[in-house]
């Protein structure tokens, strides 16, 4: 309870030091969560996605200054991939964001996976919870380097950002599932490389189409603006800043934000239960029936189905 | 889940060299620990607002350009006047034999010149960090 007091009072090592213990999971960050949870609802959650190398690093930074010169103060949470052999993992988002440095109204901190895998950490969700009651008026998150499934940033933010660059595949990519379905603002970065252009027009065609086959669930009012941006030089950052406050207002007058809140809170309440399902089933049954069920699918004594049934019966 | 040492990696001052502090990132990223790299020309203050966001255990400083005596101490007050004096802080680089007993004495937990293997590098960080 004393670290959510002191990160209520503005404490930024308290602040650090509970984005640790959420990571590691256990009773005391719970209890720092519950008693910050009603501090939480006012930031403005903003994700950055999109394939490793098309600069998303580089244009949070610029997103992040382009705030703080709007008078908005800025969390940031930066995703970078666990390795699945060693546990370790090399976070190294904040060489493009020395920008941000000596500013009390940013804060940045780099996540690893620890082994999820749809493009944030399982703790990402509530680390974002924390920054938003640490009064932090929008929180941006950016993603690991995504390939085209990893689609969990949807839930978490309020508005989606999905960076492409140049050269990265034919117009057939845009069309695919999963990434650009998510996106509520398309930027093209690198936007001074050839190739741009057409990317760009790669993307308004596919939006096209997808508005055309207007599926249920598809947000018709909203069309994804598609931005180009020089990330290294700022240019076009002015105009993804615009989209990110017209997305906010867009969400605000449709009821959207609060139909997303609720999905949000359904999705972490049932990802929470599923965990804390499994936890007590392995207390009760033990690991070492877990690894006796493993052998036995193993050697086809059993399927994986059977194995289930006999695990909870 | 059991607690991930978690290790910043900076470059302090001027010197463009960062080869170094890769492979050391690298190695100890291999041993199963998370590295956060910040890059090149990392002003003292900095870094130590970069150790306090990411709640590190222990602060490596890679330094070539010969300006280690006043950066070195620079960094280490600056994390004993922001309450952070947990975190260990380890120093890399062409250090003289002759400067390295005033940087122990200042606070540097160990000191890796050319040569050391990243084996010796990551034992002395999970040594010292599980010290406490």
């Amino acid at each position: 309870m004393e670290l959510a007091h002191r990160i209520l009072e503005g404490d930024r090592r308290a602040l650090a030091r509970l984005i640790s213990l959420i990571e590691d999971d256990g009773p005391p960050a719970r209890a720092a969560l519950a008693a910050l949870y009603p501090h939480t609802g006012r930031a403005h959650v903003v994700g950055v996605t999109g394939a490793p190398g098309t600069g998303k690093s580089t244009l949070v930074n610029e997103l992040a200054k382009g705030l703080r010169r709007r008078g908005a103060t800025v969390g940031i949470v930066a995703v970078d991939p666990t390795s699945p052999f060693t546990g370790g993992a090399l976070l190294g988002d904040r060489v493009r964001m020395r920008d941000l440095a000596g500013d009390p109204g940013i804060f940045i901190r780099s996540m690893a996976t620890r082994g999820s895998l749809g493009g944030l950490a399982r703790a990402t969700g509530d680390v974002v919870k924390v920054l938003d009651a640490a009064g932090f008026a929008v929180v941006l998150v950016e993603t690991v380097g995504v390939g085209q499934a990893e689609v969990d940033i949807a839930r978490t933010a309020h508005t989606t950002i999905v960076v492409e660059a140049p050269g990265l595949g034919d117009d057939v990519q845009a069309l695919k599932a999963g990434l650009m379905e998510i996106a509520d603002i398309l930027v093209v970065n690198k936007a001074d490389r050839p190739g741009a252009a057409q990317t760009a027009r790669a993307l308004e065609v596919a939006l096209e189409l997808g508005r055309n086959s207007a599926g249920p669930g598809t947000d018709a009012a909203w069309r994804p603006p598609v931005l180009k941006t020089v990330a290294l030089d700022g240019s076009g950052v002015a105009e993804v800043l615009d989209a990110i406050s017209a997305h906010r207002a867009y969400l605000e007058s449709s009821g959207l934000w609060s139909r997303r809140e609720r999905e949000r809170a359904r999705a972490d309440l049932t990802g929470a239960l599923e965990r804390e399902l499994l936890a007590r089933l392995l207390a009760r049954v033990g690991e070492a029936a877990l690894e006796e069920w493993a052998e036995r699918v193993a050697r086809r004594e059993a399927d994986v189905y059977t194995a289930v049934q006999a695990l909870l019966g | 889940m059991g607690e991930r040492l978690r290790v910043l990696i900076a470059k302090p001052g001027l010197d463009g060299h960062d080869r170094g502090a890769k492979v050391v990132a690298r190695a100890l990223r291999d041993a199963g620990m998370e590295v956060i790299y910040t890059g090149l020309r990392q002003t003292p203050e900095m870094i130590v607002e970069a150790a306090l966001q990411e709640d590190v255990d222990a602060v490596g400083l890679s330094i070539l350009s010969g300006a280690h005596m006043t950066l070195v101490p620079r960094v280490l007050q600056g994390l004993r006047e922001a309450g952070l004096d947990h975190i260990k802080v380890f120093v890399g680089g062409i250090i003289p034999d002759e400067d390295v007993p005033a940087l122990k004495e200042a606070g540097v937990e160990a000191i890796f010149g050319p040569g050391t293997s990243t084996q010796t590098i990551v034992e002395a960080v999970r040594r010292a960090c599980s010290e406490g």
